[in-house]
């Protein structure tokens, strides 16, 4: 089972059968969350050079809304104390999807699911 | 004798009380530049493009933005963290600092220059202080309803000794009219101005004041020579039936593009710049461009508008004609391209290059390079010229 984006904050699921259903992200993260969580723990690790990277996108380009330190700005907070209740999982959907009604946008274009995962942990654990 | 002793006299009296004349300067040809990463600010001269010093120890200063004292000593600085500090332009020293808020976003000083004030998210509002000691003179929760107060957006300076700004939350639009007492300003608001106002900007004159809305298309445009019409919304179809793309970063609308009767805005959602004919503020155009644009500032002659763009485009800027409307050149000056600032008459225009460490500095008559100065994770450059600007 598997997922594809739309850029539209429309979801396919595409179950085992072949069957596609179209679903709202949000009515179905519940869903999407136990796909990355099946997901999320097969997947690698992103390579030092792109850590690297990945650590400058969040500082600098998360950090345009969410603020250099991640203290927040039009964006929400994301310090790990920010973040309790949320799961790595569920952040990690957020960051790859976006939020469709809000300005957060998905960031699929520039990252696969495991470096969206691996986001999600850095900003739990904290960035410094 | 007794004459010469006197000239002598004098010329130590002189020398006592004056500096010598190869160690004055004046301020008109400085700047400051925000470090945002090191959380230091670089003191730049345009004369000859280099920098003077660095003022460090300046806390957080992502999105931080700067003003300045009338008499261009001074620079104000508004960073992210709250901190709010003067620093003395002749001596590179930070003379008073305040933790004045959680996390900001801005700040403006007063027409008549002896209060500044900024733009709050946490707390959301705006906080009002003495511009000679940062004393607190006033502050001015955003309460729209809610339980807790809208961060405010878009604080600017108006005639009248008034602040305007936006509430992002709220959805609304206010003026603090500080020409009575300013620890009482006069707040006049105006409400459901639009879903998320996002940034704002005031016209070169001081009379209007538009907000950009990111909840919605369209931008509330207030008159300020006559606020008792209220808040009416402009352009509002120019996203309509199209999909919004993705935004990496919100716009900024200040540094108002205008040329003529053309006003210069950057679309959200679109990779377009807007065509806004200021006579009746409808829409004159759009003009396609690479990116999601960040700054669309006009050349102070307004002959040409330069844009920089949102990742993943913010490698580059483009140059379009005011005249005709077209682009006409594209730089890559490298990646993480943030702010663009004209000098006063416009011959040269300085660029903060945040991946490459770098200020450059272009010709915009030739579009060469003159200068590369190194910089630490540049963000916005702010020249003392804006001390003597409305809204700025």
């Amino acid at each position: 089972m598997t997922f594809k984006h739309t850029g539209s904050g429309t979801v396919y699921l595409v179950g085992a059968g072949g069957a596609t259903q179209r679903m709202n992200l949000f009515r179905f993260t519940t869903s999407l969350t136990a796909l990355l969580l099946v997901a999320g723990s097969a997947l690698a690790q992103p390579l030092p050079e792109r850590q690297q990277a990945l650590r400058h996108l969040l500082l600098h380009d998360c950090g345009s809304c969410h603020g250099l330190s991640l203290r927040g700005g039009l964006g929400p907070p994301l310090r790990p104390e920010d973040l309790e209740g949320k799961s790595a999982n569920f952040l990690a959907v957020v960051i790859y999807q976006g939020r469709p009604g809000t300005a957060m946008p998905p960031w699929h274009p520039f990252l696969s699911e495991a470096e969206a995962r691996w986001l999600a942990d850095l900003i739990k654990e904290g960035i410094r | 004798m007794k004459r010469s002793l006197l000239l002598v006299t004098a010329a130590l009296l002189c020398s006592a009380t004056l500096p010598a004349a190869d160690q004055l300067r004046a301020t008109g040809d400085l700047g400051v530049v925000v470090e945002r990463a090191d959380g230091s600010l670089l003191l730049i001269e345009t004369s000859n493009n280099r920098s003077l010093e660095r003022i460090e120890g300046l806390g957080d200063l992502s999105h931080a933005t700067a003003v300045f004292s009338r008499d261009q000593r001074y620079a104000y600085l508004f960073g992210r963290d709250g901190g709010l500090t003067r620093i003395d332009l002749l001596t590179a020293q930070i003379t008073h600092r305040v933790m004045q808020a959680g996390n900001s976003i801005g700040g403006a000083i007063s027409q008549d220059g002896r209060l500044v004030a900024v733009s709050n998210y946490e707390p959301g509002g705006v906080r009002i202080f003495d511009a000679e000691s940062l004393e607190l003179v006033a502050d001015l929760p955003a309460d729209y309803g809610a339980a807790t107060p809208s961060k405010v957006v878009g604080l600017v300076d108006a005639p009248g000794n008034r602040l305007v700004f936006s509430l992002w939350d709220g959805g609304e639009i206010w003026i603090a009219d500080l020409s009575g007492d300013p620890k009482k300003p006069k707040i006049t608001k105006f409400k459901g101005i639009g879903k998320n106002p996002y940034d704002a900007l005031i016209t070169p004159d001081g009379r209007y004041y538009i907000a950009g809305l990111f909840g919605e298309d369209g931008l509330a445009l207030l008159d300020l020579w006559q606020p008792q019409l209220g808040v009416r919304r402009i352009l509002p179809d120019y996203g309509r039936g199209e999909q919004a793309l993705p935004v990496y970063k919100m716009p900024h609308l200040e540094g108002w593009a205008i040329a003529g009767e053309y006003a210069f805005i950057p679309a959200v959602g679109h990779h377009q710049v807007l065509v806004v004919n200021t006579r009746d503020w409808s829409e004159a155009g759009r003009i396609e461009v690479a990116g999601q644009p960040v700054f669309v500032i006009a050349s102070p002659d307004g002959r040409r508008v330069w844009v920089n763009f949102a990742f993943p485009d913010n490698d580059q800027i483009a140059i379009l004609d005011t005249l005709t409307q077209q682009q006409v050149a594209t730089l890559k000056p490298g990646k993480g391209v943030l702010h663009i600032e004209f000098e006063p008459r416009g011959e040269e225009v300085w660029v903060s290059v945040r991946d490459e460490d770098q200020l450059q500095v272009y010709d915009t008559a030739t579009l060469e390079r003159r200068a590369t100065l190194p910089a630490l994770k540049p963000s916005g450059i702010f020249l003392t010229a804006r001390a003597h600007r409305i809204g700025l």
